[in-house]
């Protein structure tokens, strides 16, 4: 496995990890006055998985496999 | 009726739309199945997230926040947003190259070729069509439900048409919604295949996603705006706390982690995957997935968790988004346009669920037993007339159904989806895995689900070990009866790995 899809795969990780987010599990306190916290929390992991997501497009994109594929229109 | 006629313009709108799309078929049955391999991007994303988006994106979601709270959307939304992504990226885009490469069209095909068994391939058909057909009926039954719900009786007052429906006080009955969505999905399905469904799929995508915004705004409006909406909602659900009514144990949030994994065995977003142009169509789809998640999801948890303030605890939850924008909206309009917003995501799931069937029955079935070589035209007819039966079959099993719980079926469907993804896993990434390991994976996986959806009473909710979800048992049986078989047997030919996995 090469550098940057071992960071991938331990940053994902750590999100797994976050999502299990026991600390705001009793915690009814309203973020900008109308979001539970924890549903902004929530939210601003939607946020973050689409921009580690986006990181790992650049860093870690099969570049090989699509080569492959490609290969039987030649 | 002004409601009616603007589902009726949707519908009109919808068919002229994925109609459209037949000016680009090319007659050939490749076309037929996966689009010639020619959807781009944009189109992409919009079908596959239509696809995964069910009736729960709107219904489901304001429903069951309704009933668990805050948690609803760490549970089903925020999790989904990891893992779907994730599937699409290390599942999807494999999947594409080797069924680009080697001309497949089906899972079953690849499954067959990588673990080189025939039987495999009919092992595992019944188990994908038994686990897709509840699937279809949630659908149809869903949006039977929901018209019924538009046009039914409030209260004394009869519903729409009390002289010509007598039976269902005025209603509309479900003979006739189900009648029309399933025809509706047919003309277009039938016409112009895989492409007419991503091209509906992203028209529909669109819609769904509009209206529960709109619905958001307005209700939140009419509840004085976005603070006071939540200072009305009842305590219990702004928190996770496990409570008599509300809530969700730390336990079973870990292990409904498994649930979202089922994008990665469902046929019909396979079938939708091998639609890509090029592997970098995925890019758009695995980026933006989880924020058109949040899109969605957000404002629907958010009305569901108002809901608790405004309507009576004992309220369906699939009918509380409804009657939200029924009490506080009240606009016939906007009760037309939330409407047609339902029946979008339910739709945009019907069309690949039928075409995959199809696609399956001509190529797994037919095609793979014959030795026969076939025209294109011979297997589109095949391929349409099965889409027919199967249509058939769903609506006659929908009105059979229509008064049974099959909603509840939902997560179990899911739930063995996932559980199979240990095979696709080792198929694509273990070159060990051998096809004894396959066989005893999928049996692991269909015996203890089968254990637990009869404790279960057959679909009900039902947790093991104090909270954990079943799929995570059934996740783990499967990846340990592959690993310990796999090593146990025979490796396959060095020859025969190099096909499927590039140097």
């Amino acid at each position: 496995m090469k550098t940057p899809s071992i960071i991938a795969l331990v940053v994902f990780i750590a999100l797994f990890v976050l999502h299990q987010d026991v600390w705001n599990w009793d915690n009814a306190k309203p973020v900008f006055g109308f979001l539970p916290v924890g549903l902004a929390y929530h939210a601003a992991y939607s946020v973050i998985a689409a921009a580690f997501w986006a990181i790992v497009m650049k860093i870690a994109w099969p570049t090989k496999l699509e080569q492959w594929a490609d290969e039987s229109d030649s | 009726m002004i409601s009616l006629y603007i589902i009726a313009i949707y519908l009109g709108a919808l068919l002229t739309f994925a109609l459209f799309s037949k000016k680009f078929f090319r007659g050939t049955s490749t076309d037929y199945f996966v689009a010639s391999r020619s959807i781009g991007p944009f189109m992409l994303l919009m079908s596959v997230f239509g696809t995964t988006m069910t009736a729960f994106a709107l219904v489901g979601s304001t429903g069951k926040a309704f009933e668990l709270g805050v948690g609803t959307y760490g549970l089903m939304a925020s999790s989904s947003g990891l893992i779907h992504a994730a599937c699409f990226l290390i599942i999807g885009i494999r999947l594409w190259a080797i069924g680009k490469r080697y001309g497949y069209v089906t899972q079953i095909q690849f499954f067959r070729a990588r673990f080189e068994s025939n039987g495999l391939g009919y092992l595992l058909f019944p188990i994908l069509v038994l686990l897709v057909i509840p699937y279809l009926l949630i659908g149809v039954i869903g949006a039977s439900k929901t018209i019924m719900g538009l046009t039914g009786g409030k209260g004394p007052k009869p519903g729409f048409f009390p002289e010509l429906f007598e039976s269902t006080n005025g209603a509309i009955p479900p003979w006739i919604t189900g009648a029309v969505i399933c025809l509706v999905v047919l003309c277009y399905v039938f016409a112009g295949g895989s492409r007419a469904a991503a091209w509906a799929n992203t028209f529909q995508t669109l819609v769904f996603m509009v209206m529960g915004v709109l619905a958001f705004t307005l209700i939140s409006k009419a509840l004085g705006g976005l603070g006071p909406a939540i200072e009305q909602a009842k305590a219990s659900h702004l928190v996770r706390t496990p409570s008599e009514h509300a809530g969700v144990s730390p336990v079973t949030f870990f292990s409904y982690m498994f649930i979202p994994l089922s994008v990665g065995m469902f046929p019909h977003l396979f079938q939708h995957w091998l639609t890509a142009r090029s592997a970098k169509s995925f890019k758009l789809t695995v980026i933006a997935h989880p924020l058109c998640i949040m899109i969605v999801w957000v404002p629907c948890v958010l009305i569901g968790i108002w809901a608790t303030g405004q309507l009576p605890p004992n309220a369906t939850p699939g009918a509380v988004l409804a009657m939200m924008v029924g009490k506080l909206i009240g606009s016939p309009v906007i009760i037309g346009l939330v409407t047609a917003g339902i029946l979008a995501a339910i739709m945009s799931s019907l069309d690949s669920q039928f075409l995959c069937l199809g696609t399956m029955f001509t190529n797994d079935i037919v095609l793979h037993g014959s030795k026969k070589k076939r025209e294109d035209k011979q297997i589109l007819f095949m391929a349409r007339a099965f889409i027919v039966g199967i249509v058939t079959l769903t609506y006659l099993l929908s009105l059979a159904l229509f008064k049974q719980n099959v909603f509840d079926l939902a997560v179990w469907c899911f739930s063995g989806f996932a559980a199979l993804t240990p095979l696709v896993i080792a198929a694509l990434y273990w070159k060990r895995a051998t096809k004894a390991g396959a066989y005893a994976s999928v049996i692991a996986t269909t015996v203890t689900w089968i254990i637990f959806f009869t404790l279960s009473g057959f679909g009900g909710e039902y947790t093991v070990f104090g909270g954990v979800m079943p799929v995570a048992i059934c996740w783990l049986a499967g990846a340990a009866a592959m690993i310990i078989v796999s090593l146990a047997t025979t490796p396959p030919s060095k020859e025969h790995i190099a096909r499927f996995f590039p140097s």
